[in-house]
């Protein structure tokens, strides 16, 4: 993780604010916190930093590093981090957007890990500036650093205290050598005074006076705005068009094609209209007429592949988990449950649509990309520019949402390739049509479920038989059949005891493409399975909740399945125990409701957090409506509690609305939703009470953007049944399902 | 032909194509990039401008409409954030990635114009049009809560 340093620091010692020196630390994030992502960049050579500490005589703290702020509140939970260690006031560092040096290991954002993968990172970078900095004083002062200590943006000594501001020391400090990160003294967490603290976020201001610049809002002199006409089927590619009717269109520049181009190729190309402002762009593109080669997939529709699932269903899948013989005991089991749960494809849909825009000029390139993975950007329009990548500047800007959507390229391939053959600084941006109908959708899957019951009631076998359209399938260089293990997550680390398990997997195939959406695997995973062990519970004729408990048993550690290794983040029973049982607390589980309202239970570990939500719904056999939702969640330490309740607060939301809108349904090869008015989000109207409780924790802080969103949709589904005795068991839920 | 309509406050002149969204103006002629494009189709309210103190989206609002009237856009509804209900949304810490909320403050703002002491139905009625992916909902709930008081409490040390 934290490596011995190597002095690479003329840059940052250039770019100092005073124009003199300043004191700069260099370390590394985890790369373990994102690491799917980030394979493509793993063959190039790692530099000696991806991030660092710069202190300036001003006293300014900058905190430089490749993280992006889509909402999330990166941008206030990782300098409070800092700040605690550096013992200097929180509101003192600033985060600044680390350049992309493709030599330098980019760790993108994403996976719920920024906090957690630089949470050691951040506590040592800023350990050792202050132990520099102590050194420093105590040089000056002829006395033992042992008796200095680090107050507040000072290094203070003796009585009457004596002191130096940090800025002061900057010079003398930045010539000593910098400790070993992974022995520097590090803040007993008794003592923190920010870290843990509720904390307001440090960029309300500039989002409440319309000030937030997004790539949307990036301007540069003489640029032109684009829409780019793509084939409405997947994977469809340009016949022939006619420019005449869109070039008529007053403000419309040029009209060319782009060719499908760049890594998950599928998604781009097609006709460009380029405009002196957007709305003119829009009206050329509807004026363009275009003849679309829509190839093999014009074929496929949802009805179609659901045949695909209901034929894989038919067989035995790929086994990816065998213990004990899960088959037999099914056969010969005196009580058997077996259900079928189904999701739809669904799209990341964020609020702020698609855009990137590129300036290239012959000596280099400019880019303004909302981005999840900037150094991705920087690759690609390095290759459509024909430009080193060294010579390709890339500003991340703030994102309107990410959600996984914005780890994609595709856009930015778009936006290079305009840039480049009209030569002119371009904007590339995308309707709402066209962000909903290009996106890269959550797999749509289908899963049987078998659970033996003994007769104690007792959990005797578990089969979990998925299909679906894989996301690894789509990235496969390949094209090789993906055994599917990541379209489980921690779905096969079951926590429930079972002396017998199996898993089964099948692919099925999709020309949509697919890649992560808000807690990826896990949406599915978490519904079908904390919809089964309901499913079960009644079987046994248990309360939900106790049959959870009784069956997750004693305290123990569950290596994580698939991982490898034993100890890499193995599933707690005690804590997923935890968030229950919070949960159920809170919740007042056992206080009876109203006739017509029901009560349902849901916990799932992800991204090394545990959530349970307690949903309560009132229901009829035509119609129903979420009344309150409880999350009850265990993220380690919470570094900004009022930062992680906001992400409970919307990853809740965010699930609601994928549990009880609409579905993403492919038609004739093309999405069938175009706009909110068929793919609808909760709103205000319709959003419950959320109340979220926080397990206190010592433990070093996990994901919190995502681990919420597995739990929401089943606690809702059982809260249904509670009610009505009927069974929700496809997403999204709907009236007739009631019935 | 030149339009020309007040904008915060100051009288404005643009000569555009006459069915060209306001939104537009505003973002690509004006580069006043606080007011947002969601939908184009006022399905989402990132765009919502105040026209003549109505909440209007300004994205099927063309331009030759706004001829001789007052527009107010975010970046007019105070001089420095200083608005009750952008005090509010600092107090309560509305927004996460913030894209929807210039749309959200100027609801909002309309709103507790018309009914200064709003219920939460009144919320629903004038707050649905407006979609956060983020879900900040609740918080939004109570910051217009928080602006209500704030405001009554000014009028009242006022009167």
């Amino acid at each position: 993780m934290a490596t011995a340093p190597v002095v690479n620091r003329r840059d940052f010692l250039k770019k100092s604010a005073a124009g003199s020196a300043a004191l700069v630390v260099g370390f590394h994030l985890s790369p373990r916190a994102f690491a799917d992502q980030a394979k493509d960049q793993e063959e190039k050579t790692p530099n000696p930093f991806d991030a660092w500490v710069r202190i300036t005589p001003d006293d300014h703290v900058t905190l430089v590093l490749g993280k992006s702020e889509m909402g999330q509140g990166v941008y206030t939970a990782l300098p409070m981090i800092l700040a605690e260690e550096l013992s200097v006031d929180w509101k003192h560092v600033h985060v600044e957007q680390a350049p992309t040096n493709p030599k330098i290991y980019d760790l993108g954002t994403g996976g719920s890990g920024s906090v957690g993968g630089s949470w050691l990172p951040l506590r040592q970078a800023g350990a050792a500036a202050r132990e520099m900095l102590i050194a420093a004083a105590a040089k000056r002062w002829g006395v033992g650093t042992e008796t200095c200590k680090a107050k507040n943006g000072f290094v203070v000594h003796g009585h009457p205290e004596r002191s130096f501001r940090f800025g002061e020391l900057v010079v003398e400090a930045s010539k000593l050598p910098i400790p070993d990160l992974n022995k520097v003294p590090l803040k007993n967490p008794d003592d923190f005074s920010i870290v843990g603290r509720d904390t307001r976020r440090l960029d309300t201001a500039v989002k409440s006076s319309g000030q937030a610049k997004f790539g949307i809002d990036s301007r540069v002199p003489g640029m032109l705005y684009a829409v780019i006409a793509r084939c409405p089927v997947f994977e469809g590619k340009v016949a022939s068009f006619d420019a005449t009717k869109a070039k008529a269109v007053a403000g419309v520049r040029d009209v060319f094609e782009i060719k499908t181009s760049g890594r998950g190729a599928s998604t781009t190309g097609g006709v460009a209209v380029l405009a002196d402002n957007s709305w003119a762009a829009i009206q050329g593109r509807k004026a363009l007429e275009v003849n679309w080669e829509e190839g093999a997939a014009a074929n496929e529709s949802s009805e179609e592949l659901r045949n695909q699932f209901l034929a894989n269903a038919s067989k035995p899948g790929g086994v990816l988990r065998n213990e004990g013989d899960a088959n037999a005991v099914l056969e010969t089991a005196s009580k058997k449950v077996e259900a079928i749960y189904e999701l739809p494809f669904a799209a990341h849909v964020c609020m702020e649509p698609m855009n990137c825009t590129v300036a290239i000029r012959p000596d280099g390139a400019e880019a303004w990309v909302p981005s999840q993975g900037p150094q991705w950007a920087q690759a690609v329009i390095a290759e459509a520019a024909n430009l080193p990548p060294e010579k390709v500047t890339v500003h991340t800007t703030l994102m309107g949402g990410g959600f996984g959507r914005r780890y994609q390229a595709d856009f930015v391939m778009e936006a290079a390739q305009v840039a480049k053959i009209s030569g002119k600084p371009v904007m590339v941006l995308w309707t709402r049509e066209d962000d909903m109908q290009h996106d890269f959708y959550r797999p749509a899957s289908y899963h049987r479920l078998e659970g033996a019951l003994d007769g104690e009631g007792k959990l005797a076998a578990w089969k979990h038989f998925q299909t679906s359209t894989s996301i690894a399938a789509k990235w496969s260089q390949k094209g090789a059949d993906d055994p599917g293990l990541g379209e489980f997550g921690t779905g096969a680390t079951i926590p429930y005891a079972a002396p017998n398990i199996r898993i089964e997997y099948t692919l099925a195939h999709s020309s949509a493409p697919r890649a992560w959406w808000r807690s990826v695997e896990h949406s599915s995973s978490g519904f079908v399975m904390e919809s089964f062990v309901d499913e079960l519970a009644h079987a046994a004729g248990q309360d939900p909740l106790a049959f959870r408990l009784k069956l997750i048993g004693e305290s123990r550690k569950i290596p994580q399945f698939g991982e490898g290794r034993e100890d890499y983040h193995p599933l707690d029973t005690a804590r997923l125990k935890g968030v229950l049982e919070l949960a159920r607390d809170k919740a007042g589980w056992t206080k009876p409701l109203p006739k017509g309202q029901g009560r349902g239970i849901a916990g799932f570990y992800s991204f090394f957090s545990y959530v349970a939500a307690v949903a309560e719904v009132s229901a009829s056999s035509s119609a129903f409506k979420v009344n309150r939702i409880v999350c009850a969640v265990d993220c380690g330490r919470a570094v900004n509690p009022n930062g992680v309740r906001a992400q409970v607060e919307s990853a809740a939301i965010y699930a609601l609305t994928a549990t009880v809108k609409d579905a993403i349904t492919v038609d004739r090869g093309r999405v069938a939703q175009a706009n909110f008015n068929d793919y609808a989000m909760i709103r205000m109207n319709e959003a419950p009470p959320i109340e979220v409780y926080l397990v206190p924790s010592a433990e070093a802080p996990t994901g919190i953007g995502e681990p919420t969103v597995p739990v929401i949709a089943p606690a809702i589904a059982n809260a249904i049944f509670n009610a009505t005795g009927k069974r929700p068991r496809r997403l999204p839920i709907r009236n007739e399902d009631l019935a | 032909m030149a339009i020309s309509f007040t904008l915060n406050g100051k009288s404005q002149s643009v000569d555009v194509s006459p069915d060209m969204p306001l939104l537009w103006v505003l973002r690509d002629t004006l580069n006043m990039t606080g007011t947002k494009f969601g939908c184009g189709m006022a399905l989402c309210g990132a765009c919502t401008v105040h026209i003549n103190g109505e909440a209007t989206r300004s994205c099927i609002t063309p331009i030759s409409s706004v001829a001789g009237k007052k527009v107010t856009t975010i970046e007019g509804l105070s001089a420095d954030g200083s608005h009750p209900v952008q005090k509010a949304w600092m107090a309560e810490d509305v927004p996460q990635c913030g894209y929807c909320q210039s749309g959200q403050i100027m609801s909002a703002a309309a709103l507790l114009t018309k009914k200064p002491h709003p219920t939460d139905a009144d919320i629903d009625d004038a707050m649905s049009g407006n979609i956060c992916r983020c879900g900040t909902y609740q918080r939004i709930r109570k910051a217009i809560h928080r602006a209500a008081s704030e405001m009554a409490g000014k009028a009242h040390s006022a009167a």
